[in-house]
């Protein structure tokens, strides 16, 4: 009996939340399995046998598995569980997990339980429901336990001292019916949203995609992420992966700054296990500041210039 | 081309939910309850694409409590032409919902299912994925743009670094992030239409579908308050505060 954890990678490496996975895994039990599918992913089929706690990682090489589509990701988990024995199979509650694991659990005909925030036990766990403003312990009763979790919630494995092996599977063929026929993604040289130390976030107040500049000033001195509320981002201020809430990225910085933003429990759902929150907002009465840390009544355009000028290298 | 939209009945998303004293659940009585959004916004698509000439008919489908009813009415209003009921007092989960709509898919033979990515109640994501899984289908989620030509469909997806675009042939299952469209709002006389318009109801054994738990919910709480509320009154405190007290700057 075994734990699946489902890798999400670009094929050269590990994505960051994969590491949290092995975490939150290392609570269910062991072995730990670690899948790479991908396309040329030696890489980070290397890098998870590495990982603390990984027994070994399944590599599994395929052109139609370097950006797979769900149908033929969750056919090549099927093919794993059915010869090995797992009890759970586990993947990060990202968009990348939340597309696949559905599909996984159906086929077994079990349930899944999604964005696990803690493990109380090897099938009760617990996750946030209503936005978050309730956390419900729940036991699954199948024999297999499909399950996402939350990677701010776990710490992650240790990218090394780990001393799996990576063991070669043949690829299951392509479904066929579908495909991914185009990307569109921004590369920035910020840290990445969900698991940067600092975050900067614009909400409506920031008026244009202009005026979001002033936010890169002032994340550029922290080394921050930019984030922003889904006003903002409907608005068409900055892109879609940039919305922090419920149904956006669910962010756990050190230091979550937020401009701008009334404080609505969707976004809340997204930022509100963050170490420290400060909230710029010219409302005293925004209710983000019940939640923040450090609250500053001003306005955006004053007191951010002031903020960045206030963080220069000294 | 026939659509299938399954709406679900939530609590509004303005409500401030609470937990009951015992623990047991949330506490539903006297709460304003409304189509979950991402539906709302499933519905509207399915009208568009109706619009556009790209759909014949679209029927609107609700698994749960009576009350139900007064969902589908909305989806009516909206656009749907026929609504069904999957009426059941159980406490259906996402697989055994995803069981009721494969056995509705089987009778209805729509060419395409539009669904919510989540509902904003149980917030699971799965129901989409696990019918599309039950049917063998292809499956685009969190779509924020939907094209239907021919027996294809080009889905533009919401993916964590961007969008991510998708081709697959018909039958499939989409489900419908934020952006995909702004639902519009039902008007007074297509309420009125809407009470004339064809409403069956099924329940889950003339389906054959067992709908039994997988999953016991134990128990519910609140999480911990954060104890926020501390002001500053300007940048020069704030970055003092944030350096001596919270330690998150050099
Ligand atoms: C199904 C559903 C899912 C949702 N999911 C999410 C989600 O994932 N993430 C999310 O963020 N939202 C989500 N929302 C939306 C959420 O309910 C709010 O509408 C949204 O968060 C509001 O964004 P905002 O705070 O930027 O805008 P507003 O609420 O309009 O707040 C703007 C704030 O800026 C302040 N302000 C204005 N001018 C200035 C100035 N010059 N200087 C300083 N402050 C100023 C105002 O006082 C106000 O508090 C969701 C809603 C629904 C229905
Ligand atoms: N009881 C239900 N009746 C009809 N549709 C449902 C029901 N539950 C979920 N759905 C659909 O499935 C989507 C995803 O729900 P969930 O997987 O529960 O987050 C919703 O947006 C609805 O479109």
């Amino acid at each position: 009996m075994a734990i699946l954890v489902i890798a999400e990678h670009d094929n050269a490496a590990l994505k960051s939340a994969t590491l949290h996975v092995v975490g939150a895994a290392a609570r269910l039990g062991s072995p730990i399995h670690v899948l790479v599918a991908g396309s040329a992913a030696q890489g980070a089929a290397q890098a998870a046998a590495q990982a603390a706690g990984v027994a070994k990682s399944i590599h599994v090489d395929a052109p139609h598995l370097a950006q797979p589509t769900a149908e033929n990701l969750a056919a090549q988990v099927l093919a794993i569980v059915q010869d090995g024995g797992y009890t759970h199979v586990v993947a990060p509650a990202t968009g990348y997990g939340r597309n696949v694991a559905p599909r996984i659990a159906a086929k077994l005909d079990v349930a899944q339980v999604s964005d696990v925030t803690a493990v109380v036990s090897p099938d009760t766990f617990v996750r946030p429901i209503y936005a978050g403003s309730v956390f419900a312990t729940v036991q699954a009763k199948d024999a297999v336990k499909v399950v996402t979790v939350r990677a701010t919630s776990f710490d992650a494995a240790a990218a090394t001292g780990g001393a799996g092996q990576v063991e070669s599977r043949p690829a299951v063929p392509d479904v066929g019916r579908s495909r991914v026929t185009g990307q569109e993604i921004a590369k920035s040289e910020r840290p990445e949203l969900a698991s940067a130390r600092v975050v900067v976030s614009g909400g409506r107040a920031l008026a244009s995609a202009e005026n979001f500049k002033l936010l890169e000033a002032l994340a550029d001195r922290l080394g921050a992420a930019i984030g922003a509320s889904r006003a903002a981002v409907d608005a068409g201020y900055v892109p879609n992966d940039y919305q922090v809430g419920q149904t956006g990225k669910i962010v756990a910085p050190d230091l979550y700054i937020a401009v701008g933003i009334s404080g609505a429990i969707q976004h809340l759902a997204g930022m509100k296990d963050s170490k420290v929150i400060v909230a710029i907002n010219k409302d005293p009465e925004a209710p983000i500041f019940q939640i923040a840390d450090y609250g500053l009544v001003g306005d955006l355009f004053e007191v951010v210039p002031q903020l960045t000028a206030e963080l220069a290298p000294r | 081309m026939k659509i299938l939209v399954p709406v679900k009945r939530v609590i509004d998303y303005n409500v401030k939910v609470r937990v009951k004293p015992d623990g047991s659940g949330v506490d539903t009585a006297n709460v304003k309850m409304s189509m979950n959004p991402f539906d709302e916004i499933a519905v509207e698509e399915a009208v568009r694409l109706r619009e556009k000439g790209a759909a014949a008919e679209i029927v609107a489908v609700s698994c749960g409590a009576a009350a139900c009813q007064e969902t589908l009415r909305t989806a009516l209003a909206l656009g749907a032409d026929r609504a069904i009921l999957v009426e059941s007092d159980a406490d259906l989960q996402p697989l055994a919902v995803a069981k009721l709509l494969a056995a509705v898919v089987a009778r209805e033979q729509p060419q395409l299912v539009i669904l919510g990515k989540q509902a904003i109640d149980d917030d699971s994501n799965q129901v989409g994925q696990m019918l599309a899984a039950l049917l063998d289908w292809p499956q685009a989620t969190f779509a924020s743009k939907v094209e239907v030509s021919g027996g294809t469909l080009v889905v533009k997806r919401e993916v964590d670094g961007g969008l991510e675009t998708v081709e697959m042939a018909l039958p499939a299952v989409v489900t419908a992030d934020l952006r995909l469209n702004e639902p519009r709002y039902a008007t007074l006389p297509n309420i009125m239409k809407a009470k004339k318009k064809p409403l069956d109801t099924l329940k889950p054994d003339a389906l054959g579908v067992d709908v039994t738990p997988r999953t016991v919910t134990l128990s519910v709480a609140e999480p911990p308050k954060r104890k926020g509320g501390g002001l500053v009154a300007d940048v020069k405190e704030l970055v003092a505060k944030l350096r001596n007290e919270a330690k998150v700057l050099s």
